[in-house]
This record gives C-alpha cells, structure tokens and sequence, in this order.
C-alpha cells in the first residue's frame, strides 16, 4: 500500500466538502427526481393559467399573479425531499458508518442540506425560465433578484432541514416522502394561487398567519413589484425559524439514533 | 508505549452489559480476542451479537461492564477508538448511486486524506477486491457479492487495527460468500485483528481462530471450532439395516460384544461410536457380517458446527457455560 497522504486541511470542513460534494453527485443522477422537481412546477403552472386562471378574478394578469406561487412550491417541494435521502442512508448504515470513523457525523446532514439548496435553486431558475417563456415579465431590479436569491436560499435551507429532521424521525423512505405532501398542500391555503380575501372566514385567518403567505408575498413583490417590506420580515423570521427548529430538531434526533 | 501482556488482546471484554427497557440484550459478555487473530461471535438471531459490535464501534453506549479496543475504552475514548477501528455493518454501507471508486475516494476523504492519496488508495483497493473493471459503475448495478466486497474495501482505505465486520455473508449466494471468505482470510493473513458475527457455522469454522457462542445475551460457549465439536462427542457410523428383525439382531449383537450403540427405529438403523478409520469400521462390518447381520448402507457422520451450536442454544444458557 502507498504511504497514505494525510491532508493539512481542517478536518471539519474536508468531512463537509467531501459530503457535500456526495451529495452533489448524487443530486446530479437522480434524474427522475429532478424532473419531478421541475416537470410537477411546471404542470402546475400550466393548469393554474391555462385551465383555472380564466375563472380566477386576481386584479391582474393572472400568468403575474401565480408564477410566484409557482416558484414558492417548486423552492419548498423541491427541498422537502432532502428527508427521503438521509432516512436512506440511516437504513441503509451509511449514518453508522460515519459515526464509526472519526468524522464530525452531521456532516452528512450537512452535505445533504446544501446539495438540496443547490439542486432547487437550479429547478427554480429553469422554472422561472419556463415561466418567462410563458409570457411572465418580471420587474425586479439586480438587487431585487439578489435579495431574492437569498430568500430563496434561506427557504430551502429551512425546508431542508426540517424535512432531514423528519426523515431522521420516521423509519422508511416512504413515510419520510410523506414531509413533501404537506409542504405541496399548503401553499394552496395561502396567497400562492387566489388572493386570500376570496376564501371562507375560517380559512382566511389561516391563510394570512401561516408561513406561505408572507414568503410568497415576498417573493411576488420582489418579482413583480408590490409591498415587500411588509411582508418580508415575518418571511424571513419564518424561513430562519425552519432553520433553527430543523437544525436542532435534527441534531437531537442525530444523537438519538446513535445511542439507540 | 511499554509493553504489557495486557496489550496482547486487541479487543477486551468485561462482564458487559447493554439493556434495551427491561430487556438484556447483552448480559454480563466477557471476550478477548488476541492481536492479529480472527474471531467469530456465533449466534442466532436476537443473541446480542449487532449490539456487541455497536458497543465496540462506540455506536451504542454499554450499561456496564468494560470494553477496551486497541487499549481504549469505548467510554470514555470513542474518539480513539474510532481512529483505530473500521466497521462494515449488516447491511452494505455504500452509497449506490455513486461508483465503486467515488466510494472509495469518498472513504479516504473522510479517512482525511489527500485527494491523490485518496484516489491512488481507490485504484489499490479496487484491483484488490477485483472490482476494477467495475469500479467506474455505480454501485447499483454490483451484484451483493461485489457490493459486499466493495463494503469490506471501505473499512480498509486506512488500514484498521481492529475490523469489525457484523455479518459479513448474510444473504449472499455460495460463490459470492466464497469471494468474500477469501478476503476476510486474506486480511487475517495480513495481520488485521477481526472481529465478525454471522449465523452460519460454517463460516465461524472457515474464518476463525476463535469462536464465542451467544445465546440470549450471554456467552453460552467459546473455543476453537474442534474444541466445540468436541464436546458433543466423537464421529459415528450409522448403520442401515433392512427391517426392524434385523435391527433387534444387531442391537443385540453390538450389546454383547459391548458396543455402545443407539438405536433410529425411524431410520431402521443404529448409530455407532468410531474412530472413523478404515480398520475400526472393517470391524464392526465383520462382526456383524460374522453371525449373519447384513447392513445394507453405511453413513460416517462427524459432528458439524450446526449440532454443536444447537445442543449449545437448546440448553439454558447459564448450563452450557464452559470455561
């Protein structure tokens, strides 16, 4: 055997890159779930303008007022399926094996978390692009993409964390899908597609206070102008909040696991 | 570091304990296994032989007792530990949608090595365990056989002091189990201490210097795989015979001339006592061909692992515990 080259590069941030870069890769070949990721974003967009939008009364072209629905569901479907793969690798023993080597463990969390955020800021991007093709012309200044950048990031970030959470929770890969029907269902109940004042009282009280309103009001009003200040700080505080919770949540559960 | 005859067992165990709610799934285990050799935890499904890996891989936290690998203890120097073991679990830990080598590469990042060092390790390991030629496929496509060499290959892109390998053929057809015999006893030959569980016999006799028998969470027996056999008693010729007048004769026969022998009314035989040499058996034909006893076929059985290991785990365990 060659003498084995130990690297000088902190050992932290080598188990990080390597696990990200894991990650990565494996974003890259699952095909079938990026497609899923950008084709399911798209039909959506497609039935909401062309099937449902002449019926739906928005005050605007409707095309305008749902593709930033369009892009909060892609954002947050997208990075809800990080659970499924880190529920795979605690059954398949690839958590166990990392946690036998003298590797910081949640670097596989980690590496999961950011591989996600990368893979849905690339289908969101393609699902913008659909989206302009369609006709959508979005008025956003280079900042205003900037901050949206971020909104963004941070969004998938949360999602992410808290769907690596759940998947750490449950025992199967089926069950640790069932994080995405709830992350696909709730936008409905919000500003995403129809404005919230068209919707029964009960509903409307919900559907101001959950967290998709403010982000998709951020994002439209970063999109195609509107009040963004209003709206953005319960966005963010929202989005931080998936994060910490997730991260925490997924931390505690990493543990647990461990001493199981 | 000094040597002392305590560092000559690479892994130490005391009267270990690991409890799940009210149930003990490890019960007061005590093992030692010496530097350089291989040995096998036997035992069934539910004996405690996964959680007696977890403990040592500093997976799981024991509730009493001590376990010392590579002269750290699972307590209170995981850290350690983990710098000196390797584990393949139950289950191929390998990441099917990368390639084999990715695998690899990825193990020796981790392993903190250079990404040269890193791939060159790839390269060695892969021509090995014979997965060159598949080494830039993904893992999905591996049959089990070369997905649990490849598994194996992980725990070594830094050579361990100590490798634990928790049922390293479960669920692998014979030729692939035959593969993966083979370098498991390759590495054993290197000088890797090795520490495996399985449930098939044959195995802990092919691959192990030594042998442990768990049975509920105990150590129901351990030695070398002769000793074990030994204890049930010697080889056995059984007789056949062609009908229940001729089995009484023999019986009979055997009885006067003071041979031990044990009647299968079921089989229409009798089993008995030998040596298993040509002349012994001879002997006993002749004797019974002498006054007119025909034996119709003949069947030399040695005690297997299998006999072994179920007269061991019938008994409650406490009974069968040999020192």
């Amino acid at each position: 055997m060659t003498a084995p080259e130990l690297t000088r590069v902190p050992g932290v941030l080598v188990d990080v890159s390597a696990l990200v870069g894991r990650g990565l890769r494996r974003s890259v070949r699952s095909v079938d779930a990026l497609i899923t990721a950008i084709v399911l974003p798209v039909l959506m967009l497609l039935a909401f303008v062309y099937v449902f939008g002449g019926a739906i009364e928005t005050g605007t072209r409707y095309l305008t007022y749902v593709v930033p629905g369009i892009v909060l569901i892609c954002a947050a479907f997208g990075s809800a399926s990080t659970g499924v793969g880190v529920n795979q690798d605690m059954t398949t023993g690839m958590i166990a094996r990392l946690r036998s080597l003298p590797v910081l463990g949640s670097a596989v969390l980690v590496g999961h978390i950011v591989a996600s955020v990368a893979r849905n800021l690339v289908s969101t991007a393609i699902v913008v692009a659909v989206s302009v093709l369609l006709g959508f012309r979005p008025t956003a200044s280079v900042l205003d993409w900037v901050a949206l950048l971020g909104v963004l990031a941070l969004l998938m970030s949360g999602i992410s964390a808290l769907s690596a959470a759940f998947g750490l929770l449950v025992s199967n890969a089926e069950a640790a899908g069932a994080f995405s029907f709830v992350v696909l269902f709730l936008p409905y109940v919000s500003s995403a597609f129809v404005p919230p004042e068209t919707m029964p009282d009960f509903l409307q009280g919900f559907a101001r206070n959950q967290p998709m309103t403010p982000l998709v009001e951020t994002i439209r009003g970063l999109l195609v102008g509107g009040p963004v200040s209003g709206w953005a700080p319960a966005a963010l505080a929202w989005a931080a909040g998936f994060l910490v919770v997730g991260v925490v949540a997924s931390g505690v559960l990493f543990r647990r696991n461990g001493s199981r | 570091m000094a040597y002392t005859p305590y560092m000559a067992y690479t892994v130490e165990l005391e009267s270990l304990t690991k409890r799940f709610g009210d149930v003990a799934v490890l019960d007061g285990v005590d093992l030692r296994v010496e530097r350089g050799s291989v040995a096998a935890l036997l035992g069934p499904n539910g004996a405690g032989k996964t959680t007696a890996v977890k403990v040592l891989s500093t997976l799981l936290r024991p509730d009493g007792g001590r376990a010392v690998v590579a002269g750290h203890d699972v307590v209170s120097a995981p850290a350690a530990v983990r710098r000196s073991i390797s584990l393949t679990g139950q289950y191929a830990a390998v990441d099917e949608m990368l390639t084999g080598r990715e695998n690899l590469i990825l193990m020796g990042r981790l392993r903190h090595l250079t990404g040269a060092s890193a791939r060159a390790r790839a390269d060695e390991l892969l021509d090995r365990f014979e997965l060159t030629a598949a080494g830039r496929r993904r893992v999905s496509t591996y049959s089990g056989g070369m997905a649990r060499r490849l598994d194996i290959a992980l725990s070594l892109v830094v050579e361990p002091r100590v490798l634990f390998l928790d049922e390293p053929t479960t669920g692998l057809d014979p030729r692939s189990r035959r593969d993966v015999w083979g370098s498991i006893a390759e590495l054993a030959a290197a000088g890797v201490t090795v520490l495996l569980t399985t449930q098939y016999l044959e195995e802990a006799d092919r691959l192990a210097d030594q042998i442990t028998v768990l049975h509920g969470g105990r150590v129901a027996a351990e030695g070398t795989a002769e000793q074990l056999k030994a204890r049930i008693g010697g080889e056995t010729a059984q007789l056949f015979l062609a009908d229940t007048d001729v089995l009484a004769s023999a019986l009979m026969l055997l009885a006067r001339n003071a041979v031990g022998a044990r009647e299968d009314a079921e089989t229409l035989s009798v089993h008995v006592p030998t040596d298993g040499s040509a002349s012994a058996v001879r002997d006993l034909l002749g004797l019974l061909h002498a006054e007119g006893v025909e034996v119709r076929r003949l069947a030399l059985h040695r005690p297997t692992l299998d006999e072994v290991f179920l007269a061991l785990t019938e008994q409650a365990p406490a009974m069968a515990v040999i020192r």
